[in-house]
């Protein structure tokens, strides 16, 4: 005869929100690396700034300020629908969940479509000199990640209006998906000061 | 073991500090690695008693503690040694020679600047320096990235396209002649991208100098004039100079006074006519990849050819 | 309890009951497992039918596909490793040419990096991680699945690529502007480029599976002053390839976008700058020298604590040894560009950081050597590929402490010293730990015994071997042999320690292949090993060899470091979890407290066919940038379908968010 000691965990709850969950620190995770990403493009931005004496280049002209100051406008505006789906989700009610995902989805639909001006006036191609290609691949980087996050949150949007949705787990996902876009938004803001007014300013 | 290129025979007092301390880091380093196992042999074969406690016992807790103390106390030395050695090999003095030297796939072009046009040298693949007086080179790159060594006098400096101000100051104190070799991986041929530096007392330096300064040699034998017309009338002038002809191509090395030269092909071959003849009709077989192409010559045209070449002292 | 429903076959005698318990569930069981195993077995076991490969998420499938992966490129990179000394074995040899000779070196350098020093370092991972933290599956398991097809597809084409000549030529650092277009035309680098985005998309998703793993799925019990000092070492080298690898990322981009749509990061001509490039590859590659280290130090305590009998000497010193390595890691990279002259305080401050790194691994050598001290040591080929890792390693750290000195690198940098240092500390700090602890667990993932004495003359080989080779390569640096030559001449005398070079490499060839064949025949025909046969301490030993798909029939319950030297047959166990889902036990990320179960999802094709689009689409890239435009949705769609919800409607109840928490001592108490 062995004395066994057990704990039994069946009564313990089958999903949890913010840190306690699995899937924030996969989130975590993702956002390190993209925030590395992003971090190295912005250093390489100062880096190649350093060697020029004029920035931008001579004969190049500076990037527009008008579309890319509409988007800082529509990121912020769109925290507003985005704190409200987290805060639906993580008290699991379902139709407000929909609402302000919908239209957080809708938010980041727009910023796309504002984004495509912004390349249109950035005033230099890639190919131009190495200020160009900088400049390109910083804001290409973002719209990448924008986009990624757009198409994430919209299949996530579909499965929210389908049966999947009465699932506890399912709210997790749209709670770590609305943590995300606070770091889309989060990233924006540097991205936009270093491409729009570290050229002015510096 | 005697080396041509050995970092441990300094011929230079920048080399010559360097070697100093490599001296004591080596004599650190080795009595740190023997202690180590010291240790780790005793470790294993000490005797223990026959049940073996699982607490730790305060005479390893003591040993463990201060062999990290030490450690980092060896480590404080070494890099106070070696911050004085960086500061001793870096200090640039007020004359010295200016030399530029241009690393290109898979040579390196030298040239001794001067404000008289006239008096301006430019040669291949060999640096004369004069012994006891410093010189500093300037390293550029037309290509990619090459990386300038000679370990007897000094250690290496990288040649890096669109980098201004890359200089290496060492001074020789023997004389002697010491090779080089680029240590950046540079592409096809980076393994025969040598050179040699031979460091002369002063007055055969100024001799040097004087003598290179002049155009090249005027033909004097028949065969020799047979090798000029050779030269002018294959492709070699697209590409190479010499100094007083009509040559004028700046792609290859200046061929002004060639035979002074040691090596030929970056210190691939000796300059020896045999040599020279092979390089010339089938570079491309010898040293593939390289910018020189393979010149089919007759045999008729390539004798004079090499000895005209031979002539230009 | 239900546990008391026992249920005994009726056609079998009681004997063979158990001894299945005795192999399949081993003493961490209650009675009633017989079902509880079949259910299990039923929920957790790997797919089945013609395409069951390509379906695959069970932890131990993919890592042991991952460990033999690694081993391919491993030999192949051997291999050529060996076709090298061949043409170095004596001045002027024609053996290779030069176009061969640099294709050869940067395949062998770009494999050896990025096809096996990382990725076996994440495959032991990932097959150990999980039965260490006591969890029946690694986080993400499709994940996992996608990450090995990533793996998997970038050598394949790496090597499809070599064998058509087109192999990467400009070394493993692929340094601007020898790989710009002008001087490197043709695929040759591209290949290289998107290599690099193989083999990193798979590195950072194993990575993030390991993290999520070690900090959210540890058995209870195991708080973080707990970890086995392995899953530390796995935990920062995780975190590590989280920070490093965007950075090659970043810059193989920067290097692909110039090649393929002419922007100008490395063109001088163009405001760019090849130094730049060199910044961002060190800020990754300095560190992918200690994200390669670390885990083989976790490795080494493993065997340490096992074979010395006693726990490892300063447990905390160590971890924090391993913290201060992981992040002073980062701040070496310029020590590798003494020579493009950087101004010379900067320098001096790189030139303290990267002795200063010395300290943390002189602390956990001096650690060790204290274990041994203290301890009974076992003189099993586990633990001699410790000996011989400590002899090896301390003199490439050494090594390493020379280098950092800027005059003295200055002399040695790109010489054949850097060469023996960095085969040094990477076959003695990383390999050697590598095959030892490969010897160690290896009963564990076959269920068989390795030739104990094979095991000692491949030691024996390897140790002999590897010091012949490498060790005359520190006088050829010195005496002015710089790296990456096809030929020499024979005025510079390098000719003799050369030739020894390479006859130490054939002995050291010798000795892998006596333990791969070891190995190889042990899988099949050694003897049968049993749960522990090591007596280790750790969790993966509290279940049978082979391990079942779940791991553990009933998750252990922690309450030491070394919770199996402390009374196992009273180990504590969880209950309550599903054998109808996959359901695993989510715990706090400090304490491991109980706290939420989590459903994992079974096997599917769908990360191998995102894996197919994903890879296509690099491939594709290497001719037309718009095969982005056309794999990046059909890559969409893949990871949609392998992402959506497979629940079955339940009726007509939303779940409530349960706010009770669980009472962490709370035990019952089964009687058996």
């Amino acid at each position: 005869m062995i004395q066994r000691q057990t704990i039994d965990v069946a009564s313990l709850p089958d999903h949890a929100f913010g840190s306690r969950s699995i899937m924030w620190w996969a989130t975590m995770c993702i956002i390190a690396i993209e925030g590395s990403v992003f971090a190295i493009a912005i250093a390489s931005y100062f880096y190649l700034q350093g060697n020029e004496e004029a920035w931008p280049p001579p004969d190049t002209a500076l990037p527009g300020l008008f579309w890319p100051s509409i988007n800082v406008a529509i990121l912020l505006l769109s925290l507003i629908p985005n704190e409200l789906t987290k805060r639906a989700a993580e008290d699991m009610r379902l139709h407000d969940t929909r609402r302000w995902m919908t239209i957080a989805v809708l938010f980041a639909v727009a910023f796309v479509i504002v984004r495509c001006f912004e390349f249109t006036s950035l005033n230099v191609s890639w190919d131009s000199n190495a200020y160009g290609s900088v400049t390109w691949t910083l804001l290409g980087f973002h719209t990448v990640h924008l986009v990624t996050d757009l198409f994430d949150s919209l299949v996530l949007a579909v499965v929210m209006f389908t049966r999947h949705a009465e699932n506890s787990r399912r709210f997790v996902d749209v709670a770590e998906n609305a943590f995300y876009w606070y770091f889309v938004v989060l990233s924006w803001i540097p991205i936009y000061l270093v491409l729009y007014w570290v050229p002015r300013w510096l | 073991m005697r080396g041509i290129q050995s970092a441990l025979e300094p011929a230079g007092v920048q080399a010559e500090q360097i070697a100093n301390l490599w001296t004591v880091f080596l004599i650190v380093t080795a009595i740190v690695y023997v202690v180590v196992m010291a240790f780790t042999i005793a470790a294993l074969l000490r005797r223990r008693p026959a049940i073996v406690s699982n607490a730790t016992s305060p005479a390893v807790r003591n040993t463990v503690s201060a062999a990290v103390g030490l450690t980092v106390l060896i480590l404080f030395g070494l890099l106070t040694a070696s911050i004085f050695t960086t500061r001793g090999i870096a200090s640039v003095p007020d004359r010295a020679i200016q030399i530029a030297v241009t690393g290109k796939q898979w040579w390196w072009q030298v040239e001794y600047d001067d404000a008289d046009k006239s008096k301006r040298i430019t040669t291949a693949n060999e640096i004369v320096i004069p012994v006891g007086v410093p010189v500093t080179v300037h390293l550029r790159s037309s290509d990619v990235i090459h990386s300038f060594w000679v370990p007897s006098l000094h250690g290496k400096r990288d040649l890096i396209p669109g980098k201004r101000g890359q200089t290496l100051t060492f001074r020789a104190d023997k004389p002697g002649v010491y090779r080089g070799q680029c240590a950046e991986f540079c592409g096809y041929q980076h393994a025969n991208m040598s050179l040699w530096v031979t460091a002369l007392p002063f007055a055969d330096y100024a001799r040097w100098i004087e003598a290179s300064r002049q155009p090249s040699r005027i033909p004097s034998t028949k065969t020799e004039r047979k090798g000029q017309d050779v030269f002018m009338s294959s492709p070699c002038p697209l590409c190479h100079t010499i100094q007083g002809t009509a040559a004028g191509g700046k792609t290859g090395p200046d061929l002004t006074h060639f035979a002074s030269r040691r090596s030929i092909a970056a210190a691939m071959f000796p300059n020896r006519p045999g040599f020279l003849g092979g390089w010339i009709v089938d570079a491309q077989h010898l040293k593939p990849g390289s910018q020189m192409p393979s010149i089919p010559l007759q045999e008729q045209e390539l004798q004079p050819l090499v000895t005209y070449l031979e002539s230009l002292k | 309890m239900s546990e008391h429903g026992a249920h005994v076959g009726d056609a079998k005698p009681l004997e063979e009951h158990l001894i299945k318990e005795e192999t399949k569930v081993g003493p961490y069981s209650l009675p009633g497992d017989e079902v509880r195993h079949e259910e299990l077995e039923k929920m957790w076991g790997p797919a089945k039918g013609p395409f069951r490969w390509f379906m695959q998420v069970d932890h131990h499938i993919l890592g042991k596909r991952f460990i033999i992966t690694a081993f391919i490129w491993f030999g192949l990179g051997g291999i050529l490793a060996a076709l090298m000394r061949l043409q170095l074995s004596r001045p002027d040899n024609h053996f290779l040419s030069a176009d061969q000779y640099n294709q050869i070196f940067t395949m062998h350098g770009v494999t050896m990096m990025f096809l096996f020093a990382v990725p076996i370092m994440e495959a032991v991972a990932v097959y150990m991680i999980p039965m260490l933290c006591g969890t029946r599956s690694l986080a993400f398991p499709r994940l996992n699945a996608y990450s090995y097809y990533m793996f998997l597809f970038g050598g394949i084409l790496l090597y499809v690529a070599f064998f058509l000549n087109t192999g990467p030529d400009t070394g493993w650092f692929t340094y601007p502007p020898l790989a710009n277009p002008e001087f490197a035309p043709g695929k040759r680098v591209d290949i290289w480029a998107q290599l690099v985005n193989f083999t990193e998309i798979s590195a950072l998703a194993v990575a993030v599976e390991i993290i999520a793993t070690i900090l959210k799925q540890r058995a209870p019990g195991m708080s973080i002053n707990r970890l086995p000092l392995y899953t530390w070492s796995m935990l920062i080298t995780s975190f590590m390839i989280v920070f490093a690898m965007p950075a090659v990322m970043t810059c193989s981009f920067y290097l692909a976008a110039d090649r393929l749509v002419g922007t100008h990061f490395f063109n001088p001509a163009e405001g760019g700058d090849p130094l730049l490039w060199q910044h961002l590859f060190w800020f990754f590659g300095h560190p992918e020298v200690y994200i390669i280290f670390i885990p083989a130090l976790g490795m080494v305590s493993q065997i340490v604590t096992a074979f010395t009998r006693r726990p490892v000497f300063g447990y905390t010193a160590m971890v924090l040894s391993q913290v201060a390595t992981g992040f002073i890691g980062f701040g070496l990279w310029v020590h590798h560009m003494f020579a493009t002259g950087i101004p010379a305080l900067g320098s001096s401050y790189f030139t303290a950081a990267s002795m200063m790194i010395a300290i943390p691994s002189g602390v956990q050598i001096f650690c060790w050597i204290a274990t041994i001290w203290m301890g009974k040591p076992v003189y099993k080929p586990p633990f001699m590929f410790v000996l011989g890792f400590i002899a090896i390693f301390v003199l490439g750290g050494l090594t390493g402490v020379m280098l950092a000195s800027i005059p003295l690198d200055l002399q040695i940098h790109d010489t054949m010293f850097v060469v023996a240092h960095l085969h040094y500390v990477l076959i003695g700090g990383a390999v050697f730990p590598l095959f030892g602890v490969l010897y160690y667990w290896f009963p564990k993932m076959t269920g068989r015994m390795q030739n104990d004495v094979a095991g000692h003359i491949s030691f024996v080989l390897m140790f002999i071997g590897f010091n012949l080779t490498f060790f005359p390569m520190h006088k050829l640096g010195l005496i002015g042999m710089t790296r990456r030559i096809y030929t020499y001449h024979p005025e510079t005398g390098w000719g003799p320690l050369n030739a020894l070079s390479s006859i130490g490499a054939l002995v050291l060839a010798m000795g892998v292949l006596v333990y791969v064949g070891n190995a190889a025949w042990s899988w099949k025909k050694g003897r049968i090993a049993g749960m522990n046969p090591f007596d280790g301490p750790t969790l993966e030993w509290a279940t049978s060899s082979p391990p079942p798909p779940y791991n553990f029939i009933h998750v252990p319950v922690v309450n030491s470091l070394e919770p199996l030297w402390h009374a196992p047959e009273h180990q504590p166990l969880v209950t309550g979890l599903s054998t109808q889902e996959k359901e695993v036990l989510i715990t706090r990320t400090f304490d491991a407290e109980p706290d939420h179960r989590y459903t994992l999802p079974t096997y599917t094709p769908w990360p191998f066919l995102a894996a197919v689009a994903t890879g296509s689409m690099f491939v594709g890239s290497l001719f037309t940038p718009w095969a982005f435009a056309i794999g990046l949705p059909i890559a969409g769609a893949m990871v949609t379908a392998w992402f959506w919800p497979t629940t079955a409607k339940k009726e007509g109840e939303l779940p409530g968010r349960s706010e009770r928490e669980f009472p962490a001592e709370q035990a019952s108490e089964v009687t058996t």
